[in-house]
């Protein structure tokens, strides 16, 4: 467990990422504080209001699950950045990285010797009956041993220092195409402001996904085939594959265009089959081969799985690369830290309670409403609890879900989630942010400087979730 | 390129070209509307836009007249109508969404944009705008979005596919815009000359843009058999079959040599080379233009099977 303690939500006023307790304006945001008040009110609606125009026509939209087939939605986008200093990115840096190398390290030893789980470390029974893990990947060797070439850390902020990990999402991570249309909107809107600030860029991010893509081809390909495979046009980022398909100029395909055949997998062409050797996909294990996971699946690819086994093809991220993300896994990264590495963690855990033990059990069970409670396998914000915010009853619903099954669950103090100013309806205002940076691996490990910051529109809320009505924001990160 | 992109490249140049050819036709019909009933006769009324009897019926079941309100509305905005305008623009939507990776952004912003605008609108908003100018407005569109495919798409496959289906579509739909008047093109000679057929004449050249065309080439007024031969044999005029098909062989032999495809077209574009207007009168306009259409659909789907994966 992390050694500092986190600061509870609720009374507590949270960090504010612009302005300092005492009034004043923190060093990074100097610039933008005095452009802010100096704009008028109607420059910033319009802007606002031209944001709105930008992203409708650019048609940047996600399907938003459990609602009317096919109902597409824009997410909210704020004009306000959200600015890192230099020595604070820094940092965040050298941890995403820390963390993420350490996550591929246990991922290649999980599936080969096993040396975490021998030295007493991690349980065996919780890598080994996990359910993301794939006893079919045993003993296979990836190039570079690489599981998760993409990874998004999530990030919150409590203190000036007080970084915490949520997550670490190793398995298809999305948003980065909110990351990458993001800055072009705001060099858009507000090109003054990038004339007098310097900003990293963050545009190379396809290009250096593409070489970690082509680096880890199967052995001997030279010039290797790269496509990326949707699940199709009715999945709730496919504004994002079809987004880094064309940045990256590779193909967009889905599982009815490709086949596995002699000694491959080739893709449906106008000219006739043609080899692919990497597929970034963003599908699901479970559905990736309806030969080796769910039958049922129509999405993927017939003997996936044994072309994978068979050294044909790679798969970015690796097939059961989820024993590594999940919420009681995550509770070892800090551990994984210390054995692969050597070194200790530089970002801190939430402290987690794992409700399979008794004690955290009953712990969580009698402070319900003051804790977050998620599903160990559960992402995108749906189905968790937020204690503070919930109300009684809602709180005795989740209570008897967790009962059935306590081992599905997790729970956690509630965050202060650092706010940052929000143009929201009633003005600029304080909402509550995290911070999705992307990390890649495969050639070098890399981070694009900033990431997605994810706001939470509603006044209080400390859920982000694009589907759960968060919005975003540019992240700045300030040269030194 | 993957087969499957192919196809999406090719089906939203079809729907797009369908959802003109739908504005022009009621462009047309409405232009006939605002006549005197006594000078253009009455197969140009709202009912004949209706080629077969099944869209008749299928009209019908749901509406009690064929009301020039009802029909527009029909036409032009029922998104529960397959081939109504606003729901060729969602299909051609659609299609540009699944390959939006192989086009230019601004083609899916102009999509996009007509979309959103069209799925709001009302018979009222029509009204509003003025017929005509909706009508042209759609054109204009349409307009728009093969510019933006002319100016800004690379000469590759992508583009080659593109004009495939806008050249078939279009070639279909000039075939079923002369069968739906066939009656008048074969009426007895006497009929000719009258005023209901010179309006007639003309707009159908005008729902195609020939008329000037005509007037050039042939002077004086239009007649049925010079029409025909403008809109089935010439090869300059834009929306003839034989320009269509000229096209399309040209293509289909450049993409990929010795396909079925290729071969099929070749035969068609022969027919149309060496076609005369009398002799296609003298075996039927109708029985020619409906072996055209069944020969098209047959290329159609032999496209598919040569280069879009489809079995």
């Amino acid at each position: 467990m992390a050694a500092t303690k986190p600061k509870r939500g609720g009374k507590a006023t949270p960090f504010d990422e612009m302005h300092l307790a005492g009034g004043g304006v923190r060093k990074a945001y100097a610039k933008y504080a005095d452009w802010l008040h100096s704009a008028p009110p109607h420059l910033l609606q319009r802007k606002h209001e031209q944001a709105d125009i930008l992203f409708r026509r650019l048609g940047i939209t996600f399907t938003v699950y459990g609602q009317e087939e096919g109902t597409e939605r824009m997410i909210p986008f704020d004009i306000i950045p959200r600015i890192l200093a230099a020595d604070e990115w820094s940092h965040l840096e050298k941890g995403c990285i820390q963390r993420v190398d350490a996550i591929n390290a246990f991922l290649h030893d999980i599936y080969h010797g096993q040396d975490i789980i021998h030295a007493g470390i991690i349980p065996a029974e919780l890598a080994l009956t996990n359910v993301a893990f794939q006893p079919q990947m045993l003993g296979v060797d990836l190039p570079n041993k690489i599981y998760a070439h993409i990874a998004g850390v999530d990030l919150v902020r409590v203190g000036e220092k007080d970084f915490y990990v949520l997550e670490d999402n190793a398995r298809t991570p999305s948003g980065v195409s909110y990351m990458l249309e993001n800055r072009q909107s705001m060099m858009r809107l507000f090109p003054e402001l990038f004339a007098n600030h310097a900003i990293a860029p963050v545009d190379r991010y396809t290009d250096h996904l593409l070489a970690n893509l082509q680096a880890v081809a199967p052995v001997g390909v030279d010039d290797p085939t790269v496509v990326l495979m949707t699940p199709g046009v009715h999945n709730s980022a496919y504004f994002e594959h079809a987004f880094l398909a064309m940045e990256m100029g590779i193909e967009l395909v889905e599982g009815q265009d490709l086949f596995v055949g002699e000694n491959g997998v080739f893709m449906r062409t106008t000219e006739g089959p043609q080899r692919v050797h990497v597929i970034y996909r963003r599908i699901d294990d479970d559905f990736i081969d309806p030969l080796a996971f769910n039958p049922a699946s129509t999405l993927g690819v017939p003997g996936m799985l044994a072309a994978v086994r068979n050294g044909w093809v790679t798969l970015t991220n690796a097939i059961g690369t989820g024993v590594a993300d999940d919420k009681a896994t995550y509770v070892y990264v800090p551990e994984m830290i210390r054995f692969y590495l050597g070194e200790e963690p530089i970002l801190n855990n939430v402290p987690t309670y794992m409700l399979r033990n008794a004690d955290d059990l009953k712990y969580t069970l009698d402070n319900l409403a003051e804790l977050v409670v998620k599903e160990v396998h559960g992402s995108g914000g749906y189905g968790m609890l937020v204690g503070p915010s919930s109300t009684k009853q809602q709180i005795e619903d989740f209570r008897k879900r967790i009962i059935a099954a306590p081992g599905n669950y997790i729970a956690q103090p509630t965050l202060a989630l650092s706010t940052c100013p929000t143009y929201v309806d009633s003005g600029v205002a304080p909402r509550h942010v995290d911070l999705r940076p992307y990390v890649l691996s495969g050639k070098q490990t890399r981070v694009m400087p900033g990431g997605l910051s994810r706001v939470a529109l509603t006044e209080g809320s400390l859920v982000v979730n694009s589907s759960q009505g968060g919005g975003t924001k540019d992240t700045w990160v300030l040269r030194a | 390129m993957l087969g499957r992109t192919a196809g999406n490249l090719y089906w939203m140049a079809r729907y797009l070209e369908r959802a003109e050819n739908t504005a022009r036709l009621l462009g047309g019909t409405y232009r006939m509307s605002l006549l005197p009933r006594d000078d253009v006769g009455t197969s140009h009324s709202w009912e004949s836009l209706f080629i077969t009897d099944a869209e008749k019926q299928k009209f019908l079941d749901t509406h009690k007249t064929f009301a020039p309100a009802a029909v527009i509305t029909y036409l032009a905005l029922d998104l529960e109508n397959p081939i109504s305008i606003a729901a060729s623009i969602r299909a051609a939507r659609e299609n540009v969404r699944a390959t939006r990776h192989v086009l230019t952004a601004e083609l899916w912003e102009s999509i996009n944009q007509t979309w959103l605008e069209i799925r709001a609108m009302t018979y009222a908003d029509i009204k509003d705008m003025g017929q005509y100018e909706f009508f042209e407005w759609i054109k204009e569109r349409s307009h728009l979005f093969r510019g933006i495919v002319h100016g800004t798409m690379r000469r590759g496959e992508a583009y080659d596919f593109w004009r495939l289906g806008s050249f078939i579509e279009r070639a279909e739909n000039t075939a079923q815009l002369m069968l739906a008047k066939v009656d008048s093109f074969q009426g007895p000679a006497s009929r000719q000359e009258n005023a209901v057929d010179f309006y007639q004449w003309g707009t159908l050249l005008r729902s195609v843009n020939a008329y000037k065309t005509y007037r050039e080439i042939y002077r004086g007024a239009p007649e049925p058999r010079k029409v025909a031969e403008l809109m089935i044999l010439k090869p300059d005029m834009p929306r003839s079959l034989r320009s269509c098909i000229d096209e399309i062989f040209e293509i289909l032999n450049r993409v990929r040599r010795n396909t079925e495809s290729a071969q099929l077209a070749d035969v068609q574009r022969a027919m149309l080379i060496t076609g005369q207007v009398d002799k296609i009168f003298r075996s039927g306009l109708d029985r020619y233009l409906t072996n055209f259409r069944t020969s098209a659909n047959h290329l159609s789907s032999q496209i598919q099977i040569d280069f879009m994966m489809v079995r």
